[in-house]
């Protein structure tokens, strides 16, 4: 079978190469491995025409005798159509001697971790045949990687539950401090416009005093409550301080709907709020300013005015809202609503 | 990375005696962690700490407890992926015995940077083999222990392991754990009866 003197038996050739198929000039099997053998069935059965039972892939056009010794050497891709799968199988052929070919041929990548559907054994596999580990290697992998990604899972529920936490205020559940600012400043760097509402409380020291804190507690989850009940989903709504609050409206400029929301925010939180038997009473005093004011948008800014706006409201006796008003353009202030409050302050 | 004998004691006792039990034994140990993972590194005396309390909780020596929980680690349902990692290592039981020196190299080409102990399989008679095994994490030979007679069990194989006695005799018992553990396994039949069913490839199916 072999140069200088070198014979192989079949059995022998079959423990060397337990995947190889020997055929014939024409391309007619004269011999194949156990392993190939479990894999493909009566298509590598002696006798049978090799291209009856096995399909070259790549290179293509590799469809007759010629052809495959052509390519004697190099590497082939080959497909083998069985009853309910199709295994891919790479190797190459060498000549032999006596117009005769060796294919020794692997397992595709594909269908390595299942081993082609056959229920080969490690007896099946030369010892220098690194498949086995292969296989080893694709379980451990498998194991390490259950487990990096269990530990990802919890450092990032950890990381969620931090961050939440880091810019949630704990008794309303809204935004704090810095939910805002951060919306605030993605908002301005998306370049969307909006209008900020700071919003105080009217007497809520004296509830706290009156009452304890446990009632003003309750007053305080009851107004993040109702601000949100009155605003969209898009808009933020955030406890910024004792009982100071936010609200971040994008997109929304128009002084009528602004002056409606507004309105509603001052009847919502006029109404009493129960606390056990008693009734703790509030209002709200608003201060309004709009981004579109400034070129380019300074949340800081913005923040001043909507505060200086808000104690304008305060100033004009509670319980009502007040724009910022940049004192180069139109009226938009309420009927009645001294405008130059707001201005005054501005400085 | 020395979670892995951490996360196993958690595994083992949470999933053998419950979650309660586990959380004494941390109690026990004066630890401040109670869960742990595979990839992160603790400090080098929790894995002891958590041996010593586990001990003093169920009352039993600390290498026992550690046999049990190497047996734990092939036999039981939950680690499947582990039993057919280790079957990997040969056909049948003294195929594996002889792997045995290769397997801590096996788990660090998947696992690499964890701390494992070496370990040393020798033939002295064609039925009869010495494994010693040595290093850290600290009582890992008595696992080994408890691991090599589940993996006989599940090739089906017949065989006695001993644990050897050092020079100075009676090793094991009380506490402390040996460093280095040598053990003779006498295999009479390597096939004494149908060991546990395994298919190649079948472990990522």
């Amino acid at each position: 079978m072999m140069e200088a003197g070198l014979k192989l038996r079949a059995a022998e050739l079959d423990a060397l190469m337990p995947m190889h198929v020997a055929v014939d000039s024409h391309a007619r099997i004269v011999g194949a491995g156990r392993a190939l053998r479990r894999i493909t069935g009566p298509r590598a059965a002696v006798g049978q025409d090799f291209f009856d039972g096995f399909r070259v892939l790549r290179p293509e056009g590799v469809e007759t005798a010629q052809a495959l010794f052509n390519r004697a050497g190099r590497a082939l891709t080959i497909a083998v159509p069985l009853t309910l799968r199709t295994v891919t199988l790479r190797g190459h052929l060498v000549r032999i001697g006596g117009g005769a070919g060796l294919l020794n041929l692997a397992l595709g990548v594909s269908d390595l971790p299942d081993l082609g559907g056959a229920d080969l054994t490690a007896a099946d596999f030369a010892p220098t045949d690194p498949t086995l580990d292969m296989l080893y290697l694709m379980e451990a992998k498998e194991l390490a990687f259950a487990e990096s990604r269990r530990l990802i899972r919890r450092l990032q529920e950890a990381k969620t539950r931090a961050e939440e936490a880091a810019l949630t205020d704990a008794l309303t559940g809204l935004g704090n401090r810095r939910a805002l600012d951060l919306i605030l400043s993605a908002t301005i760097a998306d370049g969307q416009s909006f209008a900020l509402c700071h919003v105080d409380l009217d007497y809520f020291k004296s509830v706290n005093d009156s009452l304890g804190h446990a009632a003003g507690d309750a007053v305080l989850r009851e107004v993040a409550e109702r601000l949100s009940a009155v605003v969209r989903a898009s808009d933020t709504v955030a406890r910024v301080g004792g009982d100071e609050f936010m609200l971040l409206l994008p997109g929304m400029l128009e002084v009528d709907r602004l002056e409606e929301i507004a309105a509603r925010i001052v009847g919502e939180l006029g109404r009493p709020v129960p606390f056990g038997e008693r009734t703790c009473r509030i209002s709200a005093s608003i201060g309004i300013s709009l981004s579109t004011d400034y070129d380019p948008p300074d949340a800081n800014r913005i923040i001043a005015d909507a505060d200086a706006a808000l104690y304008a409201s305060k100033g004009a006796g509670r319980s009502r809202h007040m724009f910022h008003d940049p004192g180069h353009r139109r009226d938009r202030g309420p009927p009645g609503e001294p405008l130059a409050l707001g201005q005054a302050r501005r400085d | 990375m020395n979670g892995l004998a951490a996360r196993a004691m958690q595994r083992f006792v949470t999933d053998t005696y419950g979650e309660a039990l586990w959380r004494r034994v941390i109690g026990e140990a004066r630890l401040s962690v109670s869960a742990f993972e595979v990839m992160l590194c603790y400090p080098e005396d929790y894995a002891p700490r958590i041996v010593a309390a586990a001990a003093t909780v169920f009352g039993r020596p600390q290498a026992d407890f550690l046999e049990d929980l190497g047996t734990w680690l092939v036999a039981d349902e939950r680690n499947v992926p582990i039993r057919r990692l280790l079957r990997y290592g040969g056909a049948d039981f003294t195929a594996f015995l002889e792997s045995l020196d290769d397997l801590p190299d096996r788990i660090r080409l998947a696992m690499p940077g964890m701390v494992l102990p070496r370990l040393r399989a020798r033939t002295l008679a064609p039925d009869l083999y010495s494994v010693t095994c040595s290093g850290s994490p600290p009582g890992v030979a008595h696992v080994l222990v408890g691991l090599i007679r589940a993996m006989a069990d599940e090739y089906g194989a017949l065989a006695i392991i001993e644990v050897e006695d050092d020079e100075e005799g009676g090793a094991r018992d009380p506490a402390p754990l040996a460093e280095a553990v040598r053990l003779s396994v006498s295999v009479p039949s390597a096939r004494y009866f149908e060991g546990r069913d395994f298919h190649l490839g079948g472990g990522t199916r």
